[in-house]
């Protein structure tokens, strides 16, 4: 049955028939929303799993001795195998689920951090990261003695990989986290290359997908990398949980980051003892009804597939960069060979906030300002950029609008 | 787009003064001789402003200003530049709030009736309401002055 699907062309129009926001007008205009990289719409499924659950069996999960706390922990648990078959882990104990892409890094920040990393060590990221992941390691930086070391991005948006390993050559690297696609750029970054080089010099390596789950399918253990995160919200499932895949031996050996209920194994005023992973990692009520909405996300996009869903992208990438190339006065950030659906452009005769309103008062949605990368955007003399990102749903005819409405914001401004 | 394009869904936001003042702002001038200024900063969307004050006699003489943001905000630090020039230090801090009270709401409602005629000329600007991200950039620029009048450097934001 999945073959016949997968056998079946990529139907747009159908795939906008399960996102029901996508049926409403902005300003009496039907809806182009080319924001996906913050967030993702959410299809029907999603919605539907969450709301039934609360309608039927709702209750907490994990030592509930009752039939309705029994489904609820079965449906929650079926998220972490669904994320570790998504991801191709080898073994469901090593999803951890946090909040989302900032609570995961944090939590290795801290864990791996200040746990097993030892001060004089280093911790190198590069130059196009979210503020998701800087800060955190510079708060290790400044709490631990640890190195923070920048690999620098290429006039093109890529990474400078003879940086990249210059940076590692002395050995002091301990971990490697780094992007696995821009959220500015679109870049994708060389991910295996990354690995066999920190590899060789004795560095684990993290990747922060919160962009590229959306876009490629991700095997950890092709990838063979050490850790990686990303954001249940970007790939069409609810706002409140994330994953951090760690290898087991290397999650074992990290001390745990909160604690609390859920995450202890026994507990007396002298000492206490923890749960085994990936509860150690998980203390608290966790975010229940957005684990199951998050399944049933991942079932969705498993069904479309990613090969169908990067090819859909792929041709809307290129025709959109195609288009705005024709544009008088837009010039596009970054042209990295690998890159994915998200573009980021200036306009000379208006500035990105203005872009936005404008846009926004044609009923096209776009994101504006720094990104959550000031530090990217300092690299390429910037203040600010809009952005347009695709996801699943969205159409060339989108791209089409989005066009004439910035040749109208120009003229406007002339 | 043909140049019958009326631009009617984009004008009520952005009016022709607000596009004129954007483009060729008077007042874009860092001052040689100043007694006061201060600069004023939005994180959230990288605008910044510096203000240079001028006073004369008790009032205030001249503002120029260096803005680097959006049309919104350049238009709103020069049509301030152009409004506060020669009202007392008191009258211009009870005309920042009238705008911003304006910024936020698209009205003044208890605006002062002395304070009608400077609000009519930034009325333009009361379009931002309609989004609260952006009050800010109308904004900013005042906060900048009102810093400059109180002797600070900065702008303490919202
Ligand atoms: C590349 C990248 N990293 C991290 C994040 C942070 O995700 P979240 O805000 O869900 O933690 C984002 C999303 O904004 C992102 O695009």
């Amino acid at each position: 049955m999945n073959v016949m699907t997968n056998l079946v062309a990529f139907d747009v129009t159908r795939i906008r028939d399960d996102f029901p926001i996508l049926k409403q007008t902005i300003r009496g205009k039907p809806l182009v929303f080319l924001d996906s990289a913050a967030s993702a719409q959410k299809p029907r499924v999603v919605i539907d799993a969450m709301v039934q659950a609360m309608e039927t069996q709702y209750a907490n999960v994990h030592r509930g001795l009752y039939w309705m706390s029994e489904r609820t922990t079965e449906a929650y648990e079926a998220a972490r195998d669904a994320t570790a078959a998504l991801m191709n882990a080898n073994n469901r104990s090593e999803i951890v689920f946090t909040g989302n892409s900032t609570g995961a890094i944090n939590l290795l920040a801290h864990s791996y951090g200040r746990g097993v990393l030892r001060p004089g060590q280093a911790v190198v990221i590069s130059g196009m990261e979210h503020h998701s992941n800087i800060v955190p390691w510079q708060m290790l930086r400044d709490a631990h003695g640890i190195e923070l070391r920048v690999a620098p991005v290429t006039d093109a948006g890529e990474l400078d990989m003879d940086a990249f390993a210059a940076l590692l050559e002395d050995g002091k690297v301990g971990l490697v986290a780094i992007t696995h696609m821009s959220n500015v750029l679109g870049t994708i970054t060389p991910a295996e290359r990354i690995v066999k080089i920190a590899h060789a010099h004795g560095a684990k390596v993290m990747f922060d997908g919160s962009q590229a789950i959306v876009h490629r399918k991700i095997d950890v253990q092709a990838l063979d990398c050490d850790f990686y995160v990303w954001t249940g919200h970007k790939l069409y499932g609810p706002t409140g949980i994330g994953v951090m895949w760690g290898r087991k031996e290397l999650l074992e050996r990290m001390p745990p980051f909160m604690g609390g209920g859920d995450m202890i194994s026994s507990v007396s005023y002298e000492k206490s003892t923890w749960a085994a992973v990936p509860h150690k990692f998980e203390a608290g009520t966790p975010a229940i009804l957005e684990g199951i909405g998050l399944k049933a996300a991942i079932d969705y996009v498993q069904t479309i597939g990613y090969g169908a869903m990067a090819a859909h992208e792929a041709s809307l990438t290129e025709h959109a960069l195609a288009r705005l190339a024709g544009v008088d006065g837009v010039r596009v950030l970054g042209q990295a060979q690998d890159r994915g659906g998200v573009i980021s452009f200036t306009l000379d005769k208006a500035h990105s906030h203005d872009v936005a309103t404008l846009l926004d008062r044609q009923g096209i949605a776009v994101r504006a300002g720094h990104h959550c990368a000031e530090p990217l955007m300092r690299r390429f003399d910037l203040d600010s950029t809009a952005r347009a990102s695709f996801g699943v749903y969205t159409t060339h005819a989108e791209i089409d609008a989005l066009v004439d409405g910035l040749v109208r914001v120009r003229e406007f401004f002339q | 787009m043909s140049p019958s394009d009326s631009f009617d869904d984009l004008r009520d936001l952005y009016q022709e003064v607000i596009l004129d003042h954007g483009r060729k702002p008077r007042h874009a001038i860092r001052l040689e001789e100043f007694d006061a200024t201060a600069k004023g900063d939005n994180p959230m969307c990288g605008d910044r402003v510096q203000v240079w004050v001028k006073f004369a006699d008790d009032g205030i003489g001249r503002v120029g200003f260096e803005a680097r943001g959006c049309a919104i905000s350049v238009a709103s630090a020069d049509l301030m530049a152009e409004t506060v020039q020669g009202r007392t230090k008191t009258d211009t801090r009870a005309l920042f709030a009238a705008f911003r009270d304006m910024a936020r709401t698209g009205t003044c409602q208890a605006c002062d009736p002395s304070l009608a005629e400077p609000i009519e000329r930034l009325a333009p600007l009361s379009g931002v309401h309609e989004y609260p991200s952006r009050v800010k950039c109308a904004t900013l620029p005042w906060h900048a002055l009102i810093a400059a009048l109180d002797g600070a450097k900065e702008a303490s934001s919202e």
